[in-house]
């Protein structure tokens, strides 16, 4: 079995810029002669077939994210989801005689902020380029993209996968990040598609709204890593702000390519390429469908009937369907945008904006797992940026970091996702849930209290020690109290107090509910247990 | 004539009758808010007017109203400008003698056997036949100066980045400019005035100081301090022996006034052509992409007939005329997988070395002049038959769009049968006000 090794990324000939903290663990690097390292536990990322030999899939995903700027990427036109059709439109994105793109500098911003996240290569001076080909959706005929000199390259992406999925380190590579502007939608009547429908409509609300296309390196192996790879940057541009990166809404959308090769063969096997994948659970089963499917041919030796083409995913069917074959590569014609002028970046902008990203997800789960935290914690708490904030803030106020984590993701987050509330929404504040952990851990009130108060918090905004007040529900901790309060409860039932002494040690339970009852549940519990247990047991 | 292809009555009235009233209210003339009130201007139709129907001559757009109007139009109209009409061209500002129209070739205004020269014919002819005072026209390969030289009256070319081509249907987006033609050199500086400076729209506007030209005029000219550069490479067999005379003429002129006649070189002018006709087709290909029939432009019968969608496109942009069809395909040919390295690519090079050129003779001379085109005014179908003999007319033009540079066309005499010679003087780039000076000084110092 392969150990745990080093990255190999300084030894190898083609070094890859690999976070080290990351790759201690666990590091799958590009060249072909790495193979994978992973936790026995783990589903292999290679598929023996039945004729024996060992396949493995090579994935690679192309994410087109849709900028949350205000206005669209050439035009002033506001760029929003869900107006009427065409509503936000002008001479410049429609494509009118005359008009003319000019660049909006927000573009430019969000590019450099996800190229320094993805760690890439950023160039001091890249263009636009023309990309043409005729569609309904596409106003100029062309779209105005980059194709040779891209704001961003060679960059990588760290992933945490799930624990419940056996857990795990990757790092992926980035090939190249570009700008470009987005089609408008075609609306069908009469079908899903263009080919079966008696007419098409054209919106062009989508076109010119601003697009940053992620291009990786073809180094996931699996339809789970693939998911986790897009989870990951949908997670970042979150994180940075620029996209709210909704795959449902199309605001975050991945084509992925795969094909199969016999595990250690260093030439790739025919790429296949899959769309309409709406969520990542969908592009997981989509990719394990179709590297299924694929293995599956070639271990009939009918390897040939892999074309290089286009395949739906089709979500009612669950499987893979021919779209239409890619005749060759489509001759796009790119050439350099004469109506835009060269995008020109300063060194000090770029480090300036460097200086100005916020802790990205990786380097707040490397810093909550040295907290202590499990791997589980983690990832659950540095999912959300708004939630890794509040707990912060909250440990922040020097509390205990198991509890705050486990009231944040346990009664905290049942309750907002019953209110249908994001965690910014609610009244409690990070002070709030600090005092109300510390007056547990002191033995003011009970966690069962604690858990009783906590939606005061959460809707009044009040504070923990305002609600105890209010209902009077300070723990009892006086032995004092607490015995006079067993003795009555003893004397009331002296049938069970005989059945207990007789051997029915479970009417514990029974006399301990009964304090609760007449206490108000204020009773600290181990107190309350000790004492009983004594006087029961004399 | 042809030279107008839509008549503006009820604008033009409307702005008319505000005049009036603004006149009324003010007691006297507001020429410092409006230089230009009151005078009346044609549009090429090619620059696009919010409610008034533009063709930019083609069977395309033969019904198009645009929803907007462009920048330059804009702000003559702002100036007191009155719009008369849209003016003729070749589809698509396509040609050398306005003779490629969906609507008709314009006639020259003193002999209608000929033609008023392209693209911006209908422009052109306009002004020399006073149907305007002044009007607009779009240079990319000599578009504006050839008809200018042809009839006989001022046409100017402004450096590249001068005025803003927002509302100027593209054609080719990097060679483009947008001028004027009037019957003095002062005219033409007040409106490029008026017309000129940094437009947001436009992304390859210069964000330059605004420059008063007309000033610049005032001052006397001092012939002894300019050097005037003269191509060897201009001089050549097929110029016609005419024009050669009246350019020599006019140089003349400068070195009798006390200016400096100096030689120079211009090595790569014989590529000139090639590398024009390589990138403008180019570029011209991806700027009319956008005709389509989807969103705006004629939609014929049989494109409502269409089985695909493939079908459907071709049928509709058959509706193109023969040169812009020839061009287009020319242009996707050249932009090619396979090809767009040897072609547009190499294209491009060269195109650099033609700067060059201009860039090392402005560091020896103030302004450098020629002929605008080897010949005056042909005969209506005469060149039609051969494309490739119409584009040579464009030889001494083209190197100024090339380079980016200031051109402008004066009238500088007449051929034996009475038909108009313009002298062409290039300027370094940004470099109007000397330019116009020139020209303003040589116009005033002549007497026809």
């Amino acid at each position: 079995m392969q150990t745990v090794m080093m990255c190999q990324a300084l030894e190898s000939p083609n070094p890859h810029p690999c976070n080290l903290l990351t790759c201690a663990l666990y590091c799958d690097l590009s060249s072909a002669s790495h193979s994978l390292f992973l936790k026995e536990s783990q589903s292999s990322s290679s598929v023996v077939a039945d004729n024996g030999l060992e396949y493995e899939a090579v994935i690679g995903i192309e994410t087109h994210v849709q900028l949350g700027t205000a206005t669209k990427a050439f035009c002033s036109c506001p760029s929003q989801y869900g107006a009427e059709p065409n509503a936000h439109v002008c001479p410049v994105c429609m494509g009118l005689p005359g008009a003319l793109p000019v660049l909006n500098d927000k573009v430019v911003e969000y590019g450099v902020k996800l190229a320094l996240a993805l760690h890439s290569e950023i160039a001091l001076t890249s263009k636009f380029d023309r990309k043409q080909y005729f569609y309904p959706d596409l106003p100029k005929g062309y779209q105005i993209s980059q194709y040779d000199v891209p704001i961003a390259s060679k960059g990588f992406i760290d992933v945490d996968l799930p624990v419940e999925f056996g857990g795990g380190h990757r790092c992926f590579g980035i090939t190249r990040v570009h700008m470009e502007e987005d089609a408008g939608k075609l609306v069908h009547a009469g079908g899903e598609r263009l080919s079966g429908s008696s007419s098409s409509q054209v919106d062009l609300n989508r076109a010119g709204v601003p697009l940053l296309e992620v291009v990786s390196e073809p180094e996931m192996r699996t339809g789970l890593e693939a998911a986790e790879y897009a989870a990951e940057l949908q997670r970042l541009v979150r994180y940075l702000g620029i996209s709210n990166g909704n795959m449902q809404e199309g605001s975050m959308r991945c084509d992925v390519n795969v094909s199969v090769r016999p595990k250690g063969r260093p030439q790739f096997g025919t790429k296949v390429e899959i769309k309409n994948m709406n969520s990542f659970s969908a592009m997981q089963r989509a990719i394990d469908f179709e590297i299924d499917r694929q293995v599956t041919l070639e271990n009939e030796g009918l390897g040939h009937q892999i074309k290089q083409e286009t395949r739906l995913w089709e979500e009612g069917s669950q499987r893979t369907i021919s779209m239409r074959s890619k005749e060759g590569l489509a001759d796009y014609r790119y050439f350099p945008e004469p109506d835009l002028p060269e995008v020109t970046l300063t060194q000090d902008y770029v480090d300036a904006t460097q200086a100005m990203l916020p802790e990205l997800p990786n380097a707040k789960r490397r810093r909550y797992e040295s907290l202590g935290l499990s791997m589980q914690d983690v990832l659950v708490l540095a999912n959300d940026s708004d939630v890794a904030a509040f707990f912060d803030e909250v440990i922040g106020k020097g509390t205990d970091v198991k509890q705050a984590a486990n009231w944040i993701m346990g009664d905290l987050s049942a309750w907002l996702k019953n209110e249908k509330l994001a965690i910014t929404e609610t009244k409690l504040t990070p002070a709030a849930l600090a005092e109300l952990i510390d007056l547990i851990k002191d033995g003011t009130i009970s966690g069962k209290i604690g858990k009783e108060i906590l939606p005061e918090l959460l809707q009044n905004g009040v504070s923990a020690r305002e609600a105890i007040e209010a209902k009077g529900l300070s723990q009892i901790s006086d032995a004092a109290v607490i015995e006079s309060m067993v003795d009555a409860i003893i004397a009331e039932n002296p049938k069970q107090v005989a059945a207990y002494r007789g051997g029915k040690t479970k009417l514990q339970g029974f006399f301990v509910g009964q304090v609760m009852k007449v206490s108000g549940g204020r009773v600290n519990p181990a107190l309350l247990n000790k004492i009983l247990l004594s006087k029961l047991n004399c | 004539l042809n030279a107008y292809l839509t008549l503006t009555e009820e604008r033009a009235m409307a702005q008319a009758k505000e005049a009036d009233r603004e006149l009324a209210r003010e007691g006297r003339v507001p020429r410092e808010l409006k230089p230009l009130f009151g005078i009346p201007m044609a549009v090429k139709d090619n620059l696009v007017m919010e409610g008034v129907r533009t063709t930019a001559a083609s069977k395309m757009l033969e019904n198009y109203i645009p929803p907007y109007t462009a920048t330059a139009v804009e702000r003559l109209e702002k100036a007191g400008a009155i719009t008369l009409g849209k003016t003729n061209l070749d589809e698509f500002a396509m040609g050398g003698s306005n003779e490629n129209s969906a609507f008709g070739p314009v006639k020259h205004p003193l002999f209608s056997d000929r033609v008023s020269g392209g693209s911006s014919g209908g422009s052109a002819a306009a002004v020399r036949a006073k149907l305007c005072q002044f009007s607009l026209g779009s240079d990319t390969g000599g578009s504006i100066r050839l008809p200018a030289s042809f009839t006989g009256v001022v046409g100017f070319k402004p450096t590249y980045g001068r005025v803003s081509r927002y509302g100027l249907i593209a054609f080719a987006s990097s060679l483009d400019q947008v001028g004027p033609f009037a019957e003095t050199v002062e005219d033409v500086a007040q409106i490029f005035e008026v017309m000129s400076g940094f437009d947001a729209k436009d992304g390859t506007t210069a964000r330059l100081k605004k420059e008063n030209y007309s000033q610049a005029l005032k001052a006397p000219f001092d012939f002894k301090s300019l050097k005037i550069g003269v191509p060897q490479e201009y001089f050549v067999e097929g110029l016609s022996a005419d024009v050669e005379k009246s350019v020599r003429e006019a140089l003349e002129f400068f070195k009798a006034q006390g200016a400096e006649l100096v030689p120079i070189s211009l090595p790569h002018s014989p590529y000139c052509i090639a590398v024009y006709y390589i990138v403008a087709v180019c570029e011209a290909s991806t700027n009319l992409e956008r005709f389509d029939g989807v969103r705006f432009g004629e939609r014929p019968a049989s494109a409502l007939q269409a089985q695909s969608l493939d079908d459907f496109y071709k049928k509709v942009r058959a509706g193109f005329g023969d040169e812009v069809k020839r061009r287009i395909i020319l242009g996707t040919f050249a932009l090619s997988s396979g090809y767009s390295e040897a072609y547009y690519t190499r294209a491009c090079q060269v195109r650099r070395l033609i700067k060059n050129d201009f860039t090392e003779a402005f560091k020896k001379v103030d302004v450098i002049m020629g002929p605008v085109a080897p010949s005056t005014a042909f005969k209506l179908g005469e060149k039609s038959s051969n494309p490739l003999e119409m584009y040579l007319n464009d030889l001494y033009a083209i190197p100024a769009n090339l380079a980016g540079l200031p051109a402008i066309s004066v009238p500088c005499g007449v051929d034996s049968q009475k038909l108009p010679i313009g002298l062409h003087i290039i300027g370094d780039a940004f470099s109007e006000s000397k330019l116009l000076s020139v020209a303003h000084a040589f116009q005033k110092g002549r007497v026809h």
